[in-house]
């Protein structure tokens, strides 16, 4: 974490697209009359996709104006939240590499050299190609695959500085990737396959079904 | 009430106490940083940790409530400790984290010897450091001209972004970032538009916000303290003046519940520089040149008796301005009387209030402590927010608690709270009066509604027929007994007092505005300014001017002879306030040069004119005083005047004009010639003139 500041380069204005306004409304609309203000992240979370992943001034300041609240009030919630980009990201891919413990402990370290040497030496700077920008963040949640990166929704997991590489690369060629865990296993269960209750003496009836979806096993009478 | 026991001794407390209430209450000092009184509880600077008996950890006492105390198992009272091992070591922790990045800067900061942090790291702290690492360095912010920002020293109380956005109603202050980068700043470092921003001084518990123009310039044991009254405007707040040796250093408020709590405006607060600027110090004679020339004030008075001499009463006159206190204008009477004239007026803004109405008719009838419990507010022709900034932040704090309908009529301005505009012209307020707005309902159904009438709605010449309309608004209705809603909102710190002695036009004779219209026309030959200079000097014809006063403005510069007077903060006197309070100016520095203060000049006067006035000190002409005008001798006292007086005010019947109000304050920071001294009036001034023009784009 650094201080954040605004971004030096600032658009001339900023209004909500036809759709994105809708959407607005509708957020706003979820909170009781008085009340909009609640509605501000919502609301400072279209206005960042609609330009292109970072927020502006003005449109900071055409939120607050939405809401009927100060500037710095809003101002407030757009510095304190890290989902909130103050400068601009990467076209492509704003690669934020977790850098809490447990990825530390399994390379994150390495992630970011990667980071610093094919994006940009600092955070939160768009590389020469204007393509990716890189930033550490705190926990994302998917320790058991440490580590890891998010890339807007999706989040890349067991990475090595190989797969890490490969992915920049095809990202950058604007080949398909996929999401979820970069070696061979299914989201966070055992890498090489399960290692415990493999002993089939301990199911006296059938094997329990192979798992799909998220969906709960039928109970057996 | 519910029982407590705070370090063994059992206190009775309301429920909606919180701890630290409490333990004061009980007599136990609990040192915080973030907790305020009179702004909302924050909790976040952990300083006032006490022990609770039954909770596992100790808990912030601001941020906890009496009545979620648990009692014993045998319905024992629950026990606070403020002086267990457990609390000490707490607070030593928390100390120990706000020094962590607190610099050891004592020594070149302005809050050195009166610092929240110096005090309690004294008096609560240890005697050593155990982090050796590098301090967080922060960006000094631009906040404006009044408040210098040192971030480096801010512990994040965040009682200046509480302020602002609770009491000023300006909220321009807020805390970017999170956690060890959190930082205080407004939006994009504009300047605070706040005309009590200076409050964030007082404040700040460390010296991250200090007052600029007093930057440097003092340390607070060096200082001599005067507790005097401000007279900026005509709420007389409680000042504490602040000199070292003949100069005024700075001016702080001091706690008056009844008046101004404890907050006063910019301009009471930074107009100091203002009292050392544009000084008139000796006598001036305008001479045969047509130039002032300095003189002695044998020649001054001699000039003066010459001009007197065998004139007819009724051909001289006088007009006392804004900042004179009652007093002088008590002798000035006098002396006018001796002289024959009975013209003489203290409403140099020729404002209709009668002082034969009785005093019902020009004072704040339901006191400005009223505000706290009035159920609907009406304001007429006024701007609260210039015309007594402190008045306003009081109207807003009583709008914050609970519903308040407020009513205006006149210049919809941002008062910091909301209103229904009603109109802007007298009709609207006759529509009012005849219950033909809805806003009349609310009115008429309030047990304490508060009518306040600005001097734009009086300096006018339909003036008594409006103050007639607001008395049968403020009588219509079922009020609580004694409950006189009638408010009159004065903009001059001297007009009360003024009024309370009578310092208005004998009968037939000359108000301020003839005097200076047959002055024009040399029907009038001799005209006494006492500190008036906000009469249009330059039509005053030939006639031969008698400026006595402080500052060179308006006044002096007609004038043909000046008679140096001292400044509010240079005398003793008398000021009334807008709720009739007598309250009592004490000297705290020295006029400057030959300056004297302005009761000794008058009664030196008298005594060249050939009718001594019949007292030799200060004590004597207030005694003089107090002996004419009883209540004037009641210190800090208010005499309530009930709603008797309002039947007489509503049943004048005069003619109602067509004109739309105007606000009488153009310029908050330009109000009087102290002000108009000021190099930083000057400067908010031109910051507010700029966002004017800015916002009317």
């Amino acid at each position: 974490m650094a201080v954040r500041r605004l971004a030096e380069q600032q658009p001339e204005g900023f209004v909500f697209d036809p759709q994105n306004l809708a959407r607005a409304q509708r957020e706003i609309a979820k909170y009781p009359p008085g009340r909009q203000q609640s509605a501000i992240i919502g609301l400072l979370w279209e206005a960042q996709n609609q330009n292109g992943g970072w927020l502006s001034e003005p449109a900071i300041r055409y939120v607050a104006e939405m809401l009927d609240m100060a500037y710095i009030r809003a101002l407030e919630v757009a510095t304190f939240y890290t989902m909130f980009n103050l400068h601009p990201v990467g076209t492509v891919a704003h690669i934020q590499v977790c850098g809490t413990t447990p990825c530390m402990l399994r390379g994150s370290e390495a992630l970011m050299d990667i980071c610093r040497h094919r994006i940009h030496h600092d955070q939160d700077h768009p590389s020469a190609d204007g393509k990716f920008s890189w930033i550490e963040v705190e926990c994302a949640g998917t320790c058991v695959n440490a580590p890891m990166v998010q890339i807007g929704s999706q989040v890349f997991e067991d990475l090595t500085p190989e797969t890490f590489n490969r992915l920049i690369d095809d990202l950058d060629a604007g080949r398909p990737v996929t999401p979820g865990p970069q070696v061979a296993r299914q989201l966070s269960e055992p890498e090489g396959g399960p290692t415990t209750l493999t002993d089939p003496s301990l199911y006296p009836g059938e094997p329990a079904p192979a798992r799909k979806g998220t969906g709960r096993a039928k109970k057996k009478d | 009430m519910t029982l407590l026991k705070v370090n063994g001794t059992v206190v009775d407390v309301p429920p909606e106490y919180t701890l630290l209430q409490a333990c004061e209450a009980a007599g136990a000092e609990v040192p915080r940083f973030c907790y305020h009184e009179r702004l909302s509880i924050a909790g976040n600077c952990r300083m006032c940790l006490v022990e609770l008996k039954g909770s596992p950890k100790p808990v912030a006492s601001c941020a906890w409530a009496v009545r979620d105390c648990r009692p014993g198992p045998n319905g024992e009272p629950p026990e606070v400790n403020t002086r267990t091992k457990p609390v000490k070591k707490a607070r030593e922790g928390v100390m120990e984290f706000l020094l962590i990045n607190h610099p050891l800067d004592c020594p070149i900061c302005d809050q050195g010897g009166e610092c929240d942090l110096q005090d309690q790291a004294m008096a609560y702290g240890i005697d050593h450091n155990r982090y050796a690492e590098n301090k967080r360095a922060v960006e000094d912010k631009y906040i404006g001209p009044l408040v210098k920002t040192s971030m480096n020293r801010c512990i994040h109380c965040t009682r200046c972004v509480r302020f602002s956005a609770e009491v000023a109603g300006v909220p321009e202050l807020g805390a970017t970032g999170r956690g060890e980068d959190m930082e205080i700043t407004t939006y994009l470092e504009s300047a605070m538009s706040s005309e009590l921003q200076g409050n964030v001084i007082d404040l700040c518990p460390v010296g991250a916000l200090t007052s600029k123009p007093y930057a440097f310039q003092a340390r607070p044991w060096e200082l001599i303290k005067t507790e005097t009254i401000d007279a900026m405007d005509a709420v007389g707040s409680n000042i504490r003046v602040d000199t070292r040796g003949r100069e005024v250093m700075r001016i702080l408020p001091r706690l008056n519940e009844a008046v101004n709590e404890e907050w006063i405006s910019d301009k009471t607060r930074f107009v100091w520089d203002g009292l050392r600027t544009q000084r008139l110090d000796r006598p001036y004679l305008r001479g045969d040149s047509g130039r002032l020339e300095p003189a002695s004030w044998g020649a001054a008075f001699g000039a003066i008796a010459n001009a007197v001499g065998g004139r007819a009463g009724a051909r001289i006159g006088a007009i006392a301005g804004d900042l004179a206190t009652t007093e002088e204008m008590f002798a000035l009477k006098e002396l006018m009387a001796s002289l024959g004239s009975g013209n003489i007026d203290c409403r140099q803004d020729g404002a209709t209030l009668d002082p034969a109405l009785g005093r019902a008719s020009y004072v704040f009838n339901p006191t400005l402590a009223g505000i706290d419990v009035a159920d609907a507010i009406l304001i007429i022709g006024s701007n609260p927010r210039h015309e007594a900034s402190v008045l306003n932040a009081r109207i807003r704090k009583r709008w914050r608690r609970a519903e308040l309908q407020i009513g205006l009529v006149g210049v919809p301005v941002d008062l910091t709270y909301r209103y229904e505009h009603i109109g802007a012209g007298p009709d609207s307020l006759a529509q009012l009066a005849a219950g033909d707005h809805s806003f009349a309902q609310v009115l008429k159904a309030a047990k304490r509604p508060v009518v306040i009438v600005g001097q734009g709605a009086l300096a006018r010449a339909d003036g008594p027929a409006i103050l007639a309309l607001a008395a049968q608004i403020a009588q219509d209705g079922e009020r609580d007994a004694g409950w006189n809603g009638l408010a009159i909102l004065h903009t001059a710190a001297a007009r009360v007092g003024g009024l309370d002695v009578g310092f208005v036009p004998a009968a037939g004779a000359m108000s301020a505005s003839d005097m200076v219209r047959e002055a024009g026309a040399g029907t009038l030959d001799v005209l006494f300014l006492l500190g008036a200079d906000e009469i249009d000097a330059t039509a005053l014809g030939d006639a031969f001017v008698v400026y006595i006063g402080s500052h060179g403005d308006a006044g002096a510069q007609r004038a043909n002879v000046i008679l140096p007077g001292a400044a509010y903060t240079e005398k003793s006197g008398t000021l009334v306030n807008t709720e009739g309070r007598v309250q009592r100016l004490k000297r705290a520095a020295f006029p400057p040069g030959d300056a004297r203060e302005d009761w000794a000049i008058v009664r030196a006067l008298s005594d060249v004119l050939g009718n001594r006035l019949p007292f030799d000190s200060f004590g004597e002409l207030r005694a003089r005083m107090v002996a004419a005008h009883p209540h004037l001798g009641v210190e800090d006292g208010v005499m309530p005047e009930g709603p008797e007086a309002l039947g007489a005010l509503a049943s004048v019947t005069a003619r109602l004009g067509k004109a739309r109000f105007e606000n009488p304050i153009r310029d908050f920071y330009f109000t009087n010639p102290i002000a108009r001294a000021s190099a930083v009036m000057a400067e908010c001034s031109a910051l507010a003139a700029g966002r004017m023009a800015e916002a009317a784009e």
